[in-house]
């Protein structure tokens, strides 16, 4: 095996990793606090790339597109949660999986009547389109490296903003009792629309992380959507360590087994027969994970403390 | 059910509620639907017939899981490809027969049912809506890396399932009965399951899975089988779907397939006989109508599909249901009284 492939594939893996923790994240905090099953969540991550781009090529800066396009996807998530899921909540997840769905539907139309259908590329600057020796022999660009920083960064202040503020308090309490902390005298109301704010602006962050290097297209949400689901059923619905660990996990084997499976399956059957059964296989394996995940431990790896 | 103060055939009928009716009604013209498109010389119709039909198939089995079980199976148009797979891969390799490729849906799609079935009912609530979704996509993944069957492309399908004779799936009116008798039979056996003995199980679990346990029913068992029944189904009306399009593809799979199969259902009124068929016909209705209008008609689609779940309780069974009983009680105020609690959708 070829040392230089397999850390690179390793941070490719990792950056899948930190922008699923993103997009799961959200989902994860939205579920264990208002009971909220999002389907449109995706949607975020798609608008997210789309204004960042824009605000990007207004401004002529990456970085400013970035910091004014926050602000613009929390808004976008305050109106959604005001509008449509605040009178979701009390129903049942049927619902909120079909109202979500019609959502998308809104969402990803909306991009096409704004943006077109056509994809928008994000020129990066200048320092950032570099490569970086990581180790002697090995170059990885420099803004790959980035996006694994800062998603790292992001998932350390979000454990800081849990476990020490006020605001996380509020969090935790209201993932374990809502009604006891409406009756404390929280308003529960705004702190709803605040975390689903929270969710939004995360999953928004990572659409603007990826859109210099995918690009920001119609749809790209629902595919980062499905990962998100598996990595928070895989974490345990509601546990924010749950969703950390599983994304990176999910975001390595993900990668891992794209570039590596044949090699493994080259192992014990014939050269012909891995080539084929291969990407098949890997397409698969982090479905095949979630299921035995869940036919051992059906409440996933790590579910939040009782409820 | 039916009406209890019935005498005979003829009171049967004066008796029926509006959505009786409509389900009359609708049957009527869905009978004629070939007929209807010859006169008014619109064969475009019957494409979109044939495929609404097949569609409402899909939507019937997948009502007999979510709407009598309680299933919220997110992943259901997993069997719709599965069916329509055992129809394209067997032409692939040259076999065009019919009962081959009928057979195969339907176990290939039942056997794949009962063994994620098995892990996905081991879950409760959300977790059981999101795997069913995640091994759709496994599916979804697997025509997506399946080189030799076209992956993304799919694969077009020039010789369609031959049943030497008995049945003619060439031609359009011919296939457009075939799939119609096939809903009014899969409709029949969704009728007789839910008023079986093991379809009031199946149902009371729904209801109360503890008392059902206590009770002495092995759920789990229950429901597997009830999902499996589902499943194969659903991969008949793949396998019709297949023949129709002339074309497979992993877009069928796709999550948004099941989602909108799901819409049906709801749009229709879950829990009922008939809704997943309405709702099939309003959603593929709605589908053709909206796309000749404006580009961007899915944008209507969704507010629609939100409002429904906002405001339209039972879906359209249910607000036809809704609007008879005020029509009744505004009507019998005077007359007695008795007549008023009358009949409500099935189920």
């Amino acid at each position: 095996m070829d040392a230089v492939l397999l850390v690179t594939q390793f941070l490719n893996g990792m950056q899948l990793g930190v922008l699923l923790f993103l997009v799961a994240s959200g989902l994860t905090l939205v579920f264990g606090i208002m009971d909220f099953v999002n389907l449109a969540h995706g949607a975020f991550y798609m608008v997210g790339a789309f204004v960042c781009a824009s605000l990007t090529f207004w401004t002529g800066s990456f970085l400013l597109g970035v910091l004014l396009a926050l602000p613009v996807v929390a808004l976008v998530g305050i109106v959604t949660e005001v509008i449509a899921v605040r009178t979701l909540y009390p129903r049942d997840h049927l619902d909120h999986v079909l109202a979500t769905f019609g959502l998308i539907l809104i969402f990803d139309e909306l991009a096409h009547l704004i943006w077109g259908p056509a994809g928008i590329a994000i020129p990066l600057p200048v320092f950032l389109r570099g490569w970086i020796e990581i180790l002697p022999g090995i170059v990885f660009p420099v803004y790959r490296l980035l996006i694994i920083g800062s998603g790292l960064a992001i998932a350390a202040g979000l454990y800081y903003v849990v476990s020490h503020t006020r605001l996380g308090m509020l969090i935790r309490a209201g993932a374990s009792n809502r009604t006891m902390i409406g009756a404390l005298g929280v308003d529960v109301q705004t702190l709803f629309t605040l975390v689903f704010a929270l969710g939004a602006v995360l999953a928004g962050f990572a659409g603007m992380l990826i859109a210099p290097i995918s690009e920001a297209s119609i749809g790209m949400g629902n595919d980062i959507i499905i990962m998100a689901f598996v990595v928070i059923i895989v974490g345990g619905i509601g546990s924010m360590k749950g969703a950390f660990i599983a994304a990176l996990l999910i975001g390595l084997i993900d990668t891992l087994g794209r570039s590596y499976l044949d090699d493994l399956f080259r192992l014990f059957m014939g050269g012909e027969a891995a080539e084929t059964s291969a990407p098949a296989i890997s397409a698969m394996l982090i479905y095949i994970l979630m299921a035995g995940v869940l036919a051992v431990r059906p409440q996933g790896l790590f579910p939040p403390k009782v409820r | 059910m039916e009406s209890r103060s019935a005498n005979g055939l003829m009171g049967k009928v004066l008796n029926l509620s509006f959505n009786g009716w409509l389900m009359i009604v609708v049957l009527v013209i869905f009978a004629f639907a070939p007929v209807l498109t010859e006169v008014f010389n619109q064969p475009f119709y019957l494409d979109v017939a044939t495929r609404l039909v097949i569609l409402a198939i899909a939507a019937v089995s997948l009502n007999l899981i979510l709407g009598f079980g309680g299933m919220i199976s997110f992943g259901h148009a997993a069997f719709l490809g599965l069916g329509a797979y055992s129809v394209g891969i067997p032409f692939y390799y040259d076999i065009y027969n019919g009962w081959l490729h009928f057979a195969l849906a339907i176990v290939v799609s039942a056997v794949f049912a009962v063994i994620t079935g098995a892990i996905c009912l081991r879950t409760r609530g959300v977790y059981f809506i999101m795997i069913t979704m995640a091994f759709g996509q496994m599916v979804y993944f697997a025509g997506v890396s399946a080189e030799e069957y076209g992956a993304d492309d799919g694969l077009s399908i020039y010789v369609r399932s031959n049943f030497n004779g008995v049945l003619n799936f060439d031609d359009d009116t011919s296939l457009y009965y075939i799939c119609f008798v096939s809903l009014l039979v899969a409709l029949y056996i969704v009728h007789r399951i839910v008023n079986s003995r093991f379809g009031m199980a199946v149902r009371g679990a729904k209801g109360n899975e503890e008392r059902m346990r206590a009770v002495g029913f092995n759920v789990y068992i229950y429901r597997l089988t009830c999902y499996a029944i589902a499943g194969a189904m659903c991969g008949f009306a793949g396998a019709l779907l297949a023949n129709f399009t002339d074309f497979i593809s992993p877009e069928m799979i796709d999550w948004t397939r099941s989602g909108e199969l799901m819409f049906m259902v709801i749009l229709g009124g879950s829990g009922t006989l008939f809704g997943p068929f309405l709702g099939a016909a309003a959603f593929v209705g709605l589908d053709v109508f909206l796309s000749q209008y404006w580009v961007h008609w899915r944008l209507i689609f969704g507010i629609l599909l939100v409002l429904t779940v906002l405001f339209a309780k039972g879906g359209i069974t249910g607000v036809v249901a809704n609007l008879e009983s005020m029509l009744r009680r505004t009507r019998g105020r005077g007359s007695s009284a008795a007549k008023a609690d009358g009949e409500g959708p099935d189920g």
